[in-house]
């Protein structure tokens, strides 16, 4: 017997149950498509133009016109000062940015650099989580994810020590979020 | 291998750690989490119907945890992750070596993990010719002290930034002596320095797992410092190591659970990263390992299952019953002699090695009821720690003085004549002794009492005399 086989036999023991009945695969199944959303707050519920003012916007950005900035593409090998990335979209709830690894979005860009910039359209910032996964499930489909979705609320901290409160643990010391644009 | 096991010895490590004057001076200090998880929760509504949310959605996976871990292991397969089993820590252990040897496996950083505890998994690993390297803060700093955490996500909060300093200077020798280390900003940032170099060098990271996510095959981690991502982004090789019971359906029923668990651990309203893994990296992505792999570790819990002790399994280590309890509060965590502390302590470790271990924890309540009206998955811990009790009773493992003392007041209690004259008899002793000054210094068989405080004299009449006549 392997041991997948002993865990799921003992499971079925304590449960008292074959795996094999009816309505216990059915109610898996209907749940893992329909994906109830359960308690949604209230406060993720407000209207797009506020939705959007509950980020702490950053307006001007100078290093958009700088031009002695060495810029580069891809991955960072941990020797970039900042870096900027694109959020698949953002939740007001909690002031969430959600990034998606892929071709164009590195993953290392989110920890390794000291300032971390990350541009959200403004269309892209949804009250809630769940209005995201309904995107993400159209852009990969049903229970499919790329390999990494980072879910980013603030720059790196810890208060391991004495529970005094550091910024810029292991990641980012500071974290940027530009909304672009303006809601319809 | 596993960790070391002091539970029995509880009750001299709970004297050991009020006799500390360094432990006693941070558990003064009290803990911050308290007020912030207030704040969080006061405001936000809806928390405790997120509550009662979160726990149907825990009772609802374990009820069908064999065919929500069937359609977790497809998803992980089609995203490319590797799943392996292990029923017991030993052969999780073996797992995990092996996956190692395979990757040819020098350093292998590691993101905060309790299951690797649970597992001994660091001495293993050091053992057989791998050296683990603990990134998270409080982590690296018990792991360069040879200490297990003292609390689930505050591993290090046993110690004031003087023995951390004292530390850094013992183990980072390379580094110029006159330094300047007084603050946790500086030994932060030095932790951050050396801490990078090992990020960017190991060649297998290993991270535990907050949820699985049976719809997607994801595993999550959810961290402050982003220690864990640096941990599985950056290696060829990435290891979850997570127990059964972190399954969860999908990812709406994720986000419930993580609306509770921040808020219940550290008041915030989402940690700053919650990050979602599924599988290796994609044929075009710039970064991420080539491999992921799950192990996923039974160790007992298949057995929790269906009977009285299930509820447990809803657990998602927010830590909120020890950061409540007075216990806790009162000697700290490594009193409690083993990986997991304070009340969900005290229920889970007799499951894990045994009550004849760990008979200890249950008893180390006062059933104050803090943990459980904290709880985010409203877990009846007093309730699961007098079934222990009994138990461990019933085992006859309770210590002789206890049982002959419990024996007694069965006495008497059965026999409510007797016990009312006993009662009213020492009642009215005590008064008469007691009556200058209202109260007694000293007590023959109470010195555990008034060694720190009065015992109060009796006003003369019982509990029992006095409802009587306030019947009439």
């Amino acid at each position: 017997m392997t041991a997948r086989d002993t865990i799921l036999a003992s499971i079925r023991r304590s449960l008292g149950v074959s795996g094999r009945e009816a309505p216990r695969r059915k109610a898996v199944a209907d749940r893992l498509r329909e994906h109830p959303p359960g308690v949604v707050p209230a406060r993720g519920k407000l209207a797009p133009k506020s939705r959007a003012e509950l980020f702490p916007r950053l307006a001007a950005m100078p290093w958009q016109r700088e031009r002695t900035l060495e810029v580069k593409q891809g991955a960072s090998d941990g020797n970039d000062l900042a870096a900027v990335s694109h959020a698949f979209g953002a939740v007001a709830e909690s002031g969430t940015l959600m990034l998606t690894s892929g071709k164009d979005n590195p993953t290392t860009l989110n920890f390794l650099p000291d300032t971390h910039i990350v541009v959200v359209d403004a269309d892209d910032v949804a009250g809630d989580y769940e209005t995201l996964w309904r995107k993400l499930r159209e852009r990969f489909g049903a229970g499919a994810m790329p390999r990494t979705v980072n879910w980013i609320t603030g720059p790196s901290r810890s208060a391991d020590i004495e529970q005094t409160l550091i910024l810029g643990a292991h990641g980012p010391r500071r974290l940027h979020v530009m909304v672009v644009g303006e809601t319809e | 291998m596993t960790l070391a096991v002091t539970s029995p010895a509880f009750k001299a490590n709970a004297r050991a750690a009020i006799a500390d004057p360094q432990l006693q001076g941070v558990l003064r200090q009290g803990l911050g989490f308290v007020d912030r998880r207030q704040a969080a929760i006061d405001r936000l509504p809806e928390f405790d119907a997120l509550r009662d949310s979160a726990r149907d959605i825990k009772d609802h996976t374990l009820a069908h945890l064999d065919l929500y871990l069937e359609a977790y292991e497809e998803r992980v397969r089609a995203a490319g992750g590797h799943v392996h089993h292990a029923v017991t820590p030993e052969e999780a252990r073996g797992v995990i070596l092996d996956i190692c040897r395979k990757a040819g496996a020098k350093t292998v950083t590691k993101g905060k993990t309790m299951i690797a505890e649970e597992i001994g998994l660091n001495d293993f690993l050091e053992a057989n010719g791998v050296v683990p390297v603990e990134t998270d803060l409080g982590e690296y700093i018990i792991q360069i002290r040879h200490e297990a955490p003292s609390h689930i996500i505050a591993p290090a909060i046993h110690l004031n930034k003087a023995q951390v300093e004292a530390d850094f200077r013992r183990v980072h020798t390379h580094l110029p002596e006159n330094r300047n280390l007084a603050e946790p900003a500086t030994l932060l940032a030095e932790a951050r320095t050396i801490l990078r170099e090992r990020f960017l060098a190991a060649d297998v990271g290993i991270t535990g797992a907050n949820f699985l996510v049976a719809e997607t095959g994801t595993s999550i981690i959810v961290t402050n410092e982003g220690n864990g991502d640096l941990t599985q982004t950056l290696p060829n090789v990435h290891i979850v190591l997570a127990t059964i019971e972190k399954l969860v359906p999908t990812l709406e029923d994720v986000s419930q659970l993580l609306r509770v668990l921040a808020r219940s651990a550290t008041g915030q309203d989402m940690s700053v990263y919650t990050t979602f893994s599924t599988g290796p990296r994609r044929g075009d992505d710039p970064d991420g390992p080539a491999e992921y792999h799950v192990v996923i570790l039974d160790n007992g819990r298949s057995t929790m299952l269906g009977g009285e002790f299930q509820d447990m399994l809803r657990c998602i280590r927010c830590g909120a019953c020890m950061n409540h309890c007075p216990i806790f509060g009162a000697i700290g965590g490594h009193a409690y002699g083993w990986v997991y502390p304070g009340p969900m302590g005290a229920v889970l470790t007799p499951a894990l090695i045994g009550v004849d271990l760990a008979g200890n924890l249950p008893n180390a309540s006062t059933f104050c009821g803090r943990c459980e009206e904290v709880c985010p998955v409203r877990i009846p811990l007093p309730r699961m720690m007098r079934d222990w009790r009994e138990r461990e009773f019933e085992r006859h493992l309770s210590p002789v003085t206890v049982r002959s003392g419990l024996a007694l007041w069965a006495f008497f209690a059965k026999r409510p004549r007797l016990y009312g004259l006993m009662t009213a008899m020492a009642a009215r002793a005590l008064a008469l002794l007691g009556s200058r000054s209202g109260r007694f210094r000293s007590l023959p068989l109470a010195s555990a009492w008034t060694r720190d405080r009065d015992f109060p004299a009796p006003q003369g009449a019982t509990f029992q005399s006095q409802w009587k006549r306030r019947k009439r």
